[in-house]
């Protein structure tokens, strides 16, 4: 009996430490930050291409692309961001401990993505030669909270 | 026994003061980088920004890149390197440095009063420039402002805080030679020049010996990350198969063709290619599209 008890345990222990490490059992706001992200990557990935000529442009698909990455800069980043949910702490994260040292920073560079989707927004539709400059200014807000804020792979 | 162990002594004080003299620092020749006159700032501003000088001597957390007063801190297997204030001050900067004393820190390692500097500055790669780069760039950073921000020592411990080793190791891996033979194109040797020495890619990208020497032979294949958190990606086509547009895309916006974005330290390389002529980009994309599997040349 005592055996047991102590095997359960034991089992119980790792079974703790194992749900930390795999990625599929994040917490649930780790895993909405990552999807807004994803989202944020599929509609930039429908302007890019257009912007490359990789795809055919076309004004409604590309203004739809960039309302989405407008609505998606407008989700409130602080309940996404609980204590104890940096790269540090838990595994499956990029999300570096200086965004809770310095959540104003963050706070900005989080404003800077929703400043240069607003921009892609007003030129979305007006034709192809206007993608390339606004996807740049985009991509310019994603590498600076970077830079800061998310550690490499 | 006696006479033996006399022999053996200065057997020892021969390998001593042979090790002492080849670890001497080697510098360029006094007539060489003489002229001070020969710069061309606009020109040397474009060096400058490929050779990535402000990402690593700009202060930490300053949003002026240009002004170099050092501070950034590079952890490694061999200790902390603390990137030196270069700005113009005279005391704590290089203001008070001449054209030959720039070319020397950049193309030997070696400091005005003669020391060898630590490898996490990267003349192995710069070894490479060409001169007048090299007069070029040194007028632009004359133009750039002065900080009296004294510079840190580094955090590095015996036996790497002897310098004079430095010597030995510059004897192994401080080599001139280019990593890749003679390129087929104009574009291959513009991309060369800046892969190898200018933006010095190998450094981060390329596999690093027990002595912190880059492995050649396994040249942009990829390496744990110098401060023991993650790799840094291989850049060979057996590893990235991502088409020379895609390379030259994401040295311009940091978007990876699944439209992820860079992060890390990539971060400040990006924002200095995306401000290189847009050849400037495909030329480093056909080098990396030229690349042997494995990294063997």
């Amino acid at each position: 009996m005592k055996i047991t008890a102590t095997s359960l345990s034991l089992v119980a222990a790792l079974a703790t430490f194992g749900t930390g490490t795999l990625a599929q059992d994040l917490p649930g706001p780790v895993k909405a930050r990552q999807g807004q992200f994803n989202i944020l990557a599929i509609n930039l990935g429908i302007l890019g291409d257009m912007a490359r000529g990789k795809t055919d442009y076309d004004a409604d698909t590309a203004q739809a692309a960039a309302d989405t990455l407008v609505a998606v800069s407008m989700i409130n980043q602080a309940p996404l961001f609980p204590e104890g949910t940096s790269e540090m702490e838990i595994d499956g994260t990029r999300a570096k401990a200086e965004i809770w040292d310095d959540w104003d920073g963050f706070a900005e560079k989080w404003s800077g993505l929703g400043e240069a989707a607003a921009g892609l927004q007003q030129v979305a539709a007006t034709g192809q030669e206007a993608l390339g400059p606004a996807v740049g200014q985009l991509g310019g807000a994603c590498k600076a909270c970077h830079d800061s804020f998310r550690a490499p792979e | 026994m006696r006479r033996l162990l006399g022999f053996l002594i200065l057997l020892g004080l021969l390998a001593a003061g042979a090790a002492w003299m080849i670890s001497a620092p080697d510098t360029l020749p006094a007539g060489e980088f003489a002229d001070d006159t020969g710069g061309d700032p606009a020109r040397g501003q474009a060096v400058f920004t490929a050779a990535g000088c402000a990402s690593c001597h700009h202060a930490p957390g300053s949003e002026d890149k240009l002004v170099l007063a050092g501070g950034q801190r590079f952890a490694s297997d061999f200790g902390t390197f603390i990137a030196p204030n270069i700005s113009q001050d005279p005391q704590q900067g290089i203001g008070t440095w001449s054209l030959h004393d720039f070319a020397n820190a950049l193309l030997r390692g070696v400091s005005p009063e003669g020391r060898h500097y630590y490898p996490a500055f990267p003349y192995t790669s710069y070894i490479r420039m060409q001169p007048q780069d090299v007069a070029d760039l040194w007028s632009y950073i004359r133009t750039l402002p002065a900080s009296d921000a004294p510079s840190q020592p580094h955090e590095v411990g015996f036996p790497f805080s002897l310098r004079r080793g430095l010597g030995l190791w510059k004897q192994l891996y401080l080599d001139p030679s280019w990593i890749m033979g003679t390129p087929g194109s104009e574009e291959l040797k513009r991309g060369r020049y800046l892969v190898e020495a200018l933006a010095h890619c190998g450094e981060c990208h390329t596999p690093r010996d027990d002595f912190g020497g880059l492995q050649r032979e396994a040249w942009l294949t990829g390496a744990p990350a110098p401060d023991g958190k993650g790799r840094i990606p291989a850049l060979t086509p057996d590893e990235l198969s991502w088409s020379a547009e895609d390379v030259a895309y994401y040295l311009e916006t940091g978007f990876t063709p699944d439209y992820d974005s860079a992060g890390g330290h990539m971060v400040a390389v990006i924002d200095n290619f995306a401000q290189l002529p847009p050849e400037d980009r495909a030329a480093v994309a056909a080098y990396v599209k030229a690349l042997p599997e494995g990294g063997g040349m």
